[in-house]
């Protein structure tokens, strides 16, 4: 059996939504390169709808593959739902990872999670400018 | 193109090592310890064979003992030095960070028993100083066990030197020649080597079969219990197929060594002098003192399991000492202890040629890794930091 499925492999060739936004209104950066992982996620929200989101990682493959498959679950999906993207559904939307790679999801649930609360951040800080 | 370029985990077999291995599974299949001619016609084969490996590294046959790989022959050799020592009330041992998971995992074994353990210092050559064993030599200490070229970075000990301070002390020198032997000529006379580790596979033998060598005087503790094969220091009916054809793979190999390594360290400085064209990557390990198949390179801004995925889908087998790679966390300890820090250490490719290797092969892979590296590095976090100027290049 190969190290990983078809739909890592794909992942990891083909990665989905590599790059970077510019004027993005939420960027989260998780792990650190020590570990030999870092994922950096950047969104793009209109109507707390996830407009486009792009990624760029530094890690072995089923770091790139996670981090491609996170961002096509929460594209055009609301925020709070979003916000509820677990490392588990990751995992299973490549058809599995082998164990000793499932941190590779969790990286990638936190990447998200983490650029998130900084959209969250600045909307607030907007809203409190706003009430100035 | 598909090029194999992953030598130093193990070789394919030569056509005369698999001939002489089905020759043997065919035809001499008898066990060496029968009394029948079959039997005995197997018995003189792996004389034979004990003969020729002996011969190489210019031992006395009776100094050979078969062993199932390199890993069971650092461990006898380590674990028989240790109990010689303990004997004597001597229970400190001398080795390098860098040795292979064989050797260190048995010192730490033997750490538990009351042993104490120095390591030494490679430096950021990848190269054992003699000046300092010298002075990590104690009263006590029973065993220098150096590696005499490391699998990883390639880095040839300065073996000779480590004979001489060990004979001058009196005390047992051990080295794990997994990576050495069949690549580069040994002596264990010359170099005054009290015990040697080999193993078939890594010199175009088979895989499970290798031996150790241990000077004469030098009393050997079973590793594997049972009957009185390999004068009662080994047990298990000898793999005869295995060893025979080690033994051809081993003669072969020392006979065209002369012929086969100029070209090799050729296309190996040729692969080097390539790859230092991309931006911020090293070489590890000494430039000279190298396996005359072995580059190792350090890229800053990616990670080498992604790397190694990518040069297989272009038909290249490689390895590297990225955590990913090994399950754990950390990156190789050899990269480690020859001062690369994690981040780099992760970044790491190793290339070790063959004798068949050509320029053309060469060339694709210097291509396919420039290729493959600017690639990564295009969505690396890690690389836009270092570009924009946010963290510093170390490389």
């Amino acid at each position: 059996m190969a190290l990983y499925s078809d739909k890592v492999m794909d992942h990891f060739l083909n990665p989905r939504n590599v790059g970077v936004i510019e004027d993005a209104d939420g960027v989260g950066e998780v792990g650190n390169a020590k570990c030999g992982d870092i994922m950096k996620m950047y969104l793009k929200i209109e109507d707390d709808i996830i407009k486009d989101v792009k990624f760029e990682t530094f890690g072995c493959g089923s770091a790139i593959a996670s981090s491609s498959m996170a961002t096509e679950l929460i594209k055009g999906k609301p925020v709070n739902e979003a916000m509820k993207l677990t490392n588990k559904a990751v995992a299973e939307a490549l058809d599995g990872l082998p164990d000793y790679k499932m941190h590779c999801s969790v990286l990638a649930e936190e990447a998200i999670q983490s650029a998130l609360e900084d959209y969250y951040k600045k909307a607030g800080l907007k809203d409190d400018e706003k009430a100035l | 193109m598909k090029v194999y370029a992953d030598n130093a985990a193990t070789t394919r077999m030569s056509r005369n090592a698999i001939d002489t291995m089905v020759k043997y599974m065919e035809e001499t299949y008898g066990n060496p310890s029968s009394l029948y001619t079959i039997g005995q016609k197997a018995k003189e084969a792996l004389e034979e064979a004990r003969e020729e490996v002996a011969k190489v590294i210019n031992a006395s046959p009776r100094e050979i003992t078969f062993t199932s790989g390199g890993s069971e022959a650092d461990n006898q050799a380590i674990i028989s030095a240790a109990a010689l020592g303990a004997a004597k009330g001597k229970k400190h041992i001398i080795s390098t960070a860098f040795e292979h998971h064989a050797v260190l995992h048995t010192l730490a074994k033997l750490e538990k028993e009351g042993f104490e353990v120095t390591l030494l210092d490679v430096h950021e050559d990848g190269i054992v100083r003699p000046e300092e064993l010298e002075e990590a030599i104690r009263e006590d200490t029973c065993l220098i066990t150096i590696m005499y070229a490391n699998n990883e970075i390639g880095t040839i000990q300065p073996v000779k030197e480590i004979g001489r301070i060990a004979r001058a002390h009196g005390i047992i020198f051990h080295t794990d020649a997994v990576q050495a032997i069949g690549h580069i000529p040994i002596d264990v006379e010359e170099s005054n080597i009290d015990m040697l580790s080999a193993s078939a596979h890594k010199f175009h033998g088979p895989k499970g079969v290798g031996f150790l060598y241990a000077r004469k005087g030098i009393r050997l503790q079973n590793i594997i219990e049972g009957g009185a094969q390999e004068r009662g220091k080994r047990a298990g009916t000898e793999n005869v197929p295995g060893i025979m054809a080690m033994a051809v793979a081993l003669r072969d190999a020392a006979e065209s060594m002369s012929e086969t390594s100029p070209g090799m360290r050729a296309r190996r400085d040729r692969l080097i002098k390539g790859l230092r064209e991309i931006p911020h990557s090293a070489l590890n390990g000494n430039e000279e003192l190298r396996l005359p198949s072995n580059v190792n390179f350090c890229f800053e801004g990616i990670e080498g399991e992604s790397l190694l995925l990518l040069l297989d889908q272009k038909g290249i087998s490689a390895s590297s000492g990225s955590a990913c790679t090994s399950g754990s966390l950390d990156p190789s300890h050899v990269l480690l202890a020859i001062g690369r820090v994690h981040d780099v250490a992760h970044g790491s490719l190793r290339l070790s040629i063959g004798e068949d290797t050509t320029d053309d092969e060469v060339d694709y892979i210097i291509e396919s890794v420039k290729e493959v590296v600017a690639y990564l590095r295009s969505f690396s976090p890690v690389w836009r930091d270092l570009e924009s100027g946010k963290a510093k290049h170390i490389l």
